[in-house]
């Protein structure tokens, strides 16, 4: 019995295959981490209609015709910049969970994030989240507001 | 022991008990991990040692015998779709391995192991009809490697025993 457990009990490919299988997991931890971009994009709508779809994992600043300037960095989009008066695009929190939406009524640009990660809040408010967006975008396209008086 | 059909059925019978036995068993151990999907595995065991014993053939009557068995009794027929997928795609790697591959026992257990998880996943990733479940894989690879070492280990433990002690199987 103690020589049967002295004796070696893998051969060598069991070890080949055991190191081989430790590597692919190992890679597919590595790839997992270099694609932790979670496929999220921003989209961007101009009066209802899709200006443009945008990486959230690349940092980067897009102009969206003359009136606003959107950021998107370390995952995240927010207004930079418009030229409403009332500013609560640019005021808006950051933007980064899916359905989140930044809204600039006067001008009727919508930043909303697709796919990616639910916020951590409850399902019930991000579909909640999802239905306000849809709304705003009707409202928005419905309603031609004046802003500026 | 005389050798005929009655024996065969008797004994593959006792294997397919076992493997049944064996899933229950670790049905009862409570959840240790994390990812759906993750667990021991406990009744590959019986099929290590059928295959091992009683080639490919009747381990996969007995792994269809389990698969059908375990899924009326606590699961349905999704779960018997499900496990039919991992078993027989696993069951098939490890004859693979066994006829093909030069590895003892441990090997083909983690072939096993890891093959049942790969087949699981690729199965789900077609009903979820969602391709990111494949984040789960490496996860499952080192789940399937772990299990696939220590029913390795069990497998060739209970077949020194088998072949010394009981003249059953032989």
């Amino acid at each position: 019995m103690r020589r049967e457990r002295r004796e070696r009990r893998m051969n060598r490919r069991d070890i080949a295959l055991v190191v081989f299988v430790l590597a692919a997991a190992l890679a597919g931890f590595a790839l997992e981490l270099t694609w932790s971009d979670s496929g999220a994009r921003l989209q961007i709508s101009v009066e209802g209609e899709v200006f443009g779809v945008y990486d959230l994992s690349r940092d980067q600043t897009i102009k969206i015709g003359d009136g606003n300037i959107c950021r998107i960095e370390d995952g995240s989009a927010w207004m930079e910049w418009a030229d409403c008066p009332d500013q609560l695009c640019v005021h808006h929190a950051h933007i980064s969970c899916a359905n989140e939406t930044v809204v600039c009524l006067p001008n009727r640009v919508t930043l909303t994030v697709l796919g990616g990660e639910d916020s951590e809040v409850d399902t019930i408010v991000s579909e909640m989240s999802e239905g306000r967006s849809v709304r705003n975008r009707q409202a928005a396209a419905a309603a031609p507001f004046s802003h500026g008086a | 022991m005389q050798s005929g059909i009655g024996k065969r059925v008797a004994v593959l019978g006792l294997c397919a008990a076992g493997a049944i036995l064996l899933g229950y068993v670790e049905s009862l151990i409570p959840v240790l991990f994390f990812v759906p999907g993750m667990k021991l595995g406990l009744a590959n065991l019986a099929i290590v040692i059928t295959l091992y014993f009683f080639g490919p053939g009747n381990a996969a009557a007995v792994q269809l015998v389990r698969i059908v068995v375990v899924g009326f009794l606590f699961g349905n027929l999704f779960s018997i779709a499900f496990s039919l997928a991992g078993g027989f795609f696993s069951l098939a790697v490890m004859c693979l391995a066994k006829r093909y591959g030069g590895f003892t026992v441990y090997g083909v257990s983690v072939a096993g192991g890891v093959s049942h998880n790969i087949g699981q996943i690729c199965v789900a990733a077609v009903l979820v009809e969602n391709v990111r479940i494949v984040y789960y894989l490496p996860i499952l690879l080192l789940s399937g490697l772990v299990t696939g070492l220590l029913i390795g280990l069990a497998g060739d433990e209970t077949m020194r025993r088998l072949k010394t002690t009981s003249n059953f199987f032989f």
